[in-house]
């Protein structure tokens, strides 16, 4: 196989021919970079929606009582809100787009270790989105559950609730596959003297990541079945009335939901551990610190879900072992802050675009990180429950922290991706407009919900109006900036000037091969000799 | 030049044969523990009759997975991750048991 493509010339993934024609070139292909990207696409124009839902939501916040829907379009709109971003957007992520697209890459491999499967996964993902988007338009109306989908009121809704459950089992289904993928590629596709500790840490992020997804995934599968099951038959699994226990969903909910926020954070904390090497020009500070601490969040990341149920009656003796377990993941993410500042010490730095995602993101998951802290203490959690501070403090870290990162990744491997180079100055006015958006918008959220503005209210007291105002202009300004960002890279796919194999001066592995990569990734599969981050007598330390 | 089965060349596949036999002593125990299960279940243990179904899944499990999904004859590896896997299980069980059993 490797002879044959050895002698092949330079052709572009994005401009490569097969035996299919027009779209079905795209959607029918089992490159790993032509899924990367279409997962991309889908994801994308989910993320418009979800941010229609949020700006609504916000608009409607800006006075008391009804200002543009009724509370039941606006217990709809945070639904789907909900269901798109997390389920349709958050949780593919990272891994999705840039796991798919540069980890065999950055491992020295051609393809992952089942590309079929990896274009099934896609294919799921499609029908699964699909599923979610035609039951807003069935009789009975749009799902009201919010997107925890907590019983019994999940039960007992005339909305249509089973079939965006069935479309999360689907979407479920998607990422099973992917792990199991990822875990696969990283095991058996590494290029010769890749060994575990001279992999990228992005790498090491996405493998711990596979491991969450194809552990936990099937819990929440089995939930999703439960609920529905429960709902057509009535069989008094979770229903109290007919001997339930609404709390036993509340545990397989989170058992599963609470690691996917680390589904969500971890490959975008590896995606950070890439970049800030590059734009500080300095070797990681504490690699092994950095990839440990991916298992280490992962791992712990199993072991502390009922801390989203504090306040539902569970017993006192969890309470107090899941809030003590709940603090340990503060240490590895600390870890995690502390080498990534250590790293950029003394660097040479180039506030490049994506560097200043990454400060973005640094300052505002630094604040969801800590403003976890006090929900993770049983007696703040009782205070601050089901408030806005709940409502600002994952927006912080998933937003602020995933979300941003997102952003950085995707103007970081662009030229990569697309070939061409996106306008920098215009980049950076984006990062200002989404920074300034963003803390209007969220930091607010805190002050409401410390005062008692409790979530999910479509209607709130006279005194909170001001800071609802500024919450709102907040989405306003973010919302532009996310559009200005958007435009530029849309801009810089068509008319962008064309990007050289390593604008950034990267040292992992996709930045010695074409922008963008050719159809068979390397001409011949590079010998690995050194770390992933090989600036210079650092590494001789 | 890469070989793409470099990875390979350090594992041997071992030869092995599960004779039709086997197969279907397996199935006939699988039934056979099913048939308990159904049985037991009506019968009051009180509270360990949560144990007792648990107790013959897991044997269950161990047949399917040792035989007809062939781990007994693979890498050691693969054995880690299903134990990875279990134990996880395991502490799962035993969290949520600190809620249901001091609530």
């Amino acid at each position: 196989m490797s002879e044959n493509i050895e002698s092949k010339p330079y052709i572009s993934f994005l401009q490569a021919e097969s035996k299919h024609k027009g779209i079905f070139k795209w959607i029918l292909s089992t490159d790993h970079k032509r899924i990367g990207i279409m997962y991309l696409a889908g994801m994308l124009c989910f993320l418009l929606v979800g941010i229609t839902f949020g700006f609504l939501m916000k608009l409607e916040m800006l006075t008391p009582g009804k200002t543009l829907f009724d509370a039941q379009t606006y217990n709809t709109f945070f639904t789907l809100h909900g269901i798109i971003m997390i389920f349709l957007f958050i949780i593919p992520g990272l891994p999705a787009v840039f796991g798919n697209f540069m980890l065999p890459l950055q491992i020295g491999a051609r393809d992952v270790a089942f590309p079929r499967l990896n274009l099934l996964s896609w294919w799921l993902y499609v029908i699964g989105g699909i599923f979610a988007i035609v039951s807003l338009f069935l009789q009975g109306g749009p799902i009201d559950t919010g997107w925890t989908f907590y019983v019994p009121y999940s039960l007992r809704t005339g909305t249509n609730v089973s079939l965006p459950l069935f479309a999360a089992f689907i979407l479920g289904f998607s990422s099973i596959l992917t792990g199991i993928n990822f875990v696969t590629t990283v095991h058996r596709l590494r290029a010769p003297g890749m060994t575990f500790f001279k992999m990228p840490l992005f790498v090491w992020a996405i493998y711990s990541t596979a491991w969450v997804q194809v552990i936990a995934t099937p819990v929440v599968g089995i939930t999703i079945i439960l609920v529905i099951v429960e709902r057509a038959f009535s069989l008094g699994i979770f229903d109290p009335s007919l001997g339930g226990d609404p709390l036993l969903f509340q545990h397989l909910f989170w058992i599963y939901s609470h690691p996917a926020v680390y589904i969500m954070i971890l490959p975008a904390m590896g995606a950070v551990s890439e970049i800030i090497p590059t734009f500080a020009k300095r070797t990681i500070f504490g690699y092994k610190a950095i990839a440990y601490s991916s298992l280490a969040i992962a791992f712990i990341g199993y072991f502390v879900w009922a801390h989203h149920m504090f306040t539902t009656g569970i017993s006192d003796v969890s309470r107090f072992i899941f809030s003590l377990l709940t603090f340990l993941v503060a240490i590895p993410s600390g870890v995690k802050v502390f080498n990534w500042v250590a790293t950029l010490y003394k660097g040479s730095i180039t506030p490049g675009v994506p560097l200043l995602f990454v400060m973005m993101f640094i300052f505002l998951f630094s604040i969801g990180g800590l403003t976890g802290l006090v929900l993770g203490s049983l007696a703040t959690n009782v205070h601050v429950h089901d408030t806005y501070f709940v409502v600002a403090h994952f927006h912080y870290v998933m937003f602020g922290g995933t979300v941003m990162i997102f952003f950085a990744a995707l103007h970081y491997w662009f030229p990569k991706m697309f070939g061409r180079m996106f306008n920098e100055k215009v980049a950076k006015w984006s990062v200002g407009l989404i920074f300034v958006g963003f803390n209007m918008l969220y930091f607010t959220m805190f002050i409401l919900g410390y005062e008692g503005m409790p979530r999910r209210y479509w209607d709130y007291l006279p005194q909170f109006q001001t800071l609802q105002v500024i919450s709102t202009v907040g989405s306003w300004i973010l919302i532009a900036g996310i559009l200005l960002m958007f435009g530029n890279l849309h801009r810089a796919m068509k008319k962008g000037t064309s990007a050289s194999a390593n604008p950034w001066g990267g040292k992992t592995l996709e930045w010695t091969i074409p922008s963008p990569p050719p159809v068979h990734n390397f001409d011949e599969i590079p010998v690995i000799t050194h770390g992933p981050y090989y600036y210079g007598e650092e590494e001789e330390k | 030049m890469y070989n793409e089965n470099t990875e390979h060349t350090g594992h041997t596949e071992k030869e092995h044969s599960v004779g039709y036999g086997t197969y279907v002593l397996i199935w006939l125990v699988l039934v056979g523990l099913t048939v308990t299960t159904v049985s037991i279940s009506g019968i009051n243990l009180g509270n360990i009759s949560l144990a007792v179904a648990l107790l013959i899944a897991t044997v269950k499990s161990a047949f399917v997975i040792n035989i007809f999904m062939h781990i007994k004859f693979e890498d050691k590896i693969f054995r880690v991750f299903i134990a990875i896997a279990l134990m996880t299980l395991l502490s799962v069980f035993v969290l949520t048991a600190f809620d249901v059993f001091f609530r």
